[in-house]
């Protein structure tokens, strides 16, 4: 299969050589190989993006799991802004909300898009519409930032993993966080380097995440994994901005993402037997919701 | 590349709460209902791994049995697919394996009607994708790079000629072939990925040649 770019590396070096955007790229290499028209793949992005958007919505609304795990913790950030004390900034507490807010909604079994999987649904939409507020970007802008997104996680995709059960959580929101913040770069008119640059930030600091669902259910901890997941791509996305380099390549962060999912113990890829779902209370939980014996009390 | 598509990484647009445990499950019940042709009277879904562990929590139950019913991932209808199923009259059933298997997201699906039976075995990659890894005991690699055909046929000569003939006749042009067969002279399977996308016409026409018993299209 004939591919514009095949890592990190080629992705960046074509979109400067012919001075074009990392979403441009993209576009052209998905018309490449579905033989799709460019219209086509802007109108099922916009889609997409619509989904996102409702998505962040319903969830800002309010919404709860069937477990009662989580939800609602959207509307309490969003409570929490509008007072205006925040001290991490409005910005940044906006996307952590629109993140939460998604991903409530995927534990809650509503429509979400998976970005690049449904547990970490959350990340690349609650950045896009935080920072949305202060960029201003065109309607054409916010679908690109979701072709950005997809450029590089289609390269983890192929080269590592973006699976939890293969790879831990840093495949997952660690792969959702690095794209979102890649992504941020090239709205906010940065070089496709430096969206690069901000990819293994990201990803350097969610390396050796682990996927540990109490219960099984992508609530706990998922749904805050996703608000510190958008917050590490904003940093991350100001740091490139900034000049601030990684001294590792970005192919490099991410083979090394796909080398610690390999040796990370299986208890800990979702399997739901280590980590967070192995505590008294992740046990009690799981005891509570499934049936079974529940034993002690929880907290 | 087991990737190919952005939208395998922005998407799929589906129903919580995970895409490898929920929409991909759903599309691996999907598939077998694809290949085997018609709603199924039964379903014994065996889970390893993963699926196994985190089975209910991720909802993979009632999303497999949604993809039996034909429901794709963003179907809403998937969160109350097991009364469905009773109002479609499809029983089933699902065991939690202890085996080992390749990939941690392993189901065997295993589907019938008063007629006959099929087993399929499918795994979920991540992000929604999944790959197909064995038919009615038939080892397969059935990628997911491409669209792809499936033809159970009898174990003839010409058959694989003129399925690649009518293929060339509709300018689809062959990326990778399997052929397989239990024992000489029974049931064989071959296994195409194409380049083109096959529509309802090209299937047809492959289902009218000779001892060609079964023809199924997997759309990426």
């Amino acid at each position: 299969m004939d591919v514009l770019f095949r890592n990190v590396k080629e992705l960046v070096e074509r979109a400067e050589t012919e001075n074009k955007l990392i979403s441009e790229i993209m576009i052209e290499q998905e018309m490449l190989i579905t033989q799709r028209s460019r219209e086509e793949i802007m109108v099922q992005m916009e889609r997409n993006l619509t989904v996102m958007e409702e998505a962040v919505e319903k969830g800002l609304k309010g919404v709860h799991s069937v477990s009662g795990l989580t939800g609602g913790d959207a509307v309490l950030l969003q409570a929490y802004i509008e007072k205006g004390n925040s001290l991490s900034g409005t910005l940044m507490l906006d996307a952590v909300s629109k993140a939460v807010a998604t991903n409530e909604v995927n534990a809650a079994m509503g429509t979400i898009c998976a970005t690049p999987t449904a547990g970490s649904a959350g990340v690349v939409p609650g950045t896009l519409f935080a920072v949305k507020n202060q960029l201003n970007p065109t309607r054409e802008q916010m679908i690109r930032y979701l072709f950005t997104s997809g450029a590089f996680g289609f390269v983890v995709a192929n080269n590592a993993s973006i699976s939890g059960a293969a790879g831990g959580c840093q495949a997952e929101v660690g792969s959702a966080a690095a794209m979102a913040a890649a992504a941020i770069v090239e709205m906010a008119g940065g070089s496709p380097q430096q969206s690069s640059e901000a990819f293994a930030i990201t990803m350097k600091n969610m390396l050796g995440l682990v996927c540990d669902p109490v219960a099984g259910l992508v609530e706990v901890p998922c749904v805050k994994r996703n608000a510190m997941g958008a917050s590490n791509a904003v940093v991350a996305a100001d740091m490139a901005l900034a000049g601030v380099t990684s001294r590792i390549p970005c192919d490099e962060v991410i083979g090394a993402m796909f080398e610690i999912g390999q040796s990370m113990p299986s208890a800990l890829k979702e399997t739901a037997k280590g980590g967070l779902a192995a505590t008294p209370t992740g046990k009690w939980l799981e005891a509570k919701i499934f049936g079974g014996a529940v034993v002690g009390s929880g907290k | 590349m087991k990737f190919k598509s952005v939208f395998d990484i922005i998407g799929p647009v589906m129903i919580g709460p995970s895409s490898s445990h929920t929409a991909g499950a759903a599309r691996i019940g999907r598939v077998a209902r694809d290949l085997f042709g018609r709603q199924p009277e039964w379903a014994r879904i065996h889970l390893y791994g993963s699926f196994a562990e985190t089975y209910k929590g991720h909802s993979t139950d009632v999303a497999i049995v949604g993809g039996l019913l034909d429901y794709d991932t963003d179907d809403e209808r998937i969160k109350t697919s097991f009364e469905e199923a009773a109002a479609a009259g499809m029983a089933f059933e699902f065991i939690p394996e202890t085996g080992h298997t390749d990939h941690p997201n392993t189901a065997r699906v295993v589907i019938g009607d008063s007629q006959t039976e099929m087993s399929m075995m499918g795994i979920s990659i991540g992000g929604g994708k999944i790959e197909i890894t064995e038919l009615n005991g038939f080892p397969l690699r059935l990628s997911g790079n491409h669209p792809a055909i499936l033809v159970v046929h009898d174990d003839r000569s010409g058959c694989i000629a003129n399925v690649s003939n009518c293929l060339y006749r509709h300018d689809i042009n062959i990326g990778h072939m399997e052929v397989s067969r239990r024992q000489k002279g029974e049931m064989a399977l071959m296994v195409i990925e194409v380049d083109q996308t096959v529509d309802k016409a090209v299937m047809d026409e492959l289902r009218q040649l000779p001892n060609i018993t079964q023809v199924t299209r997997i759309a990426d």
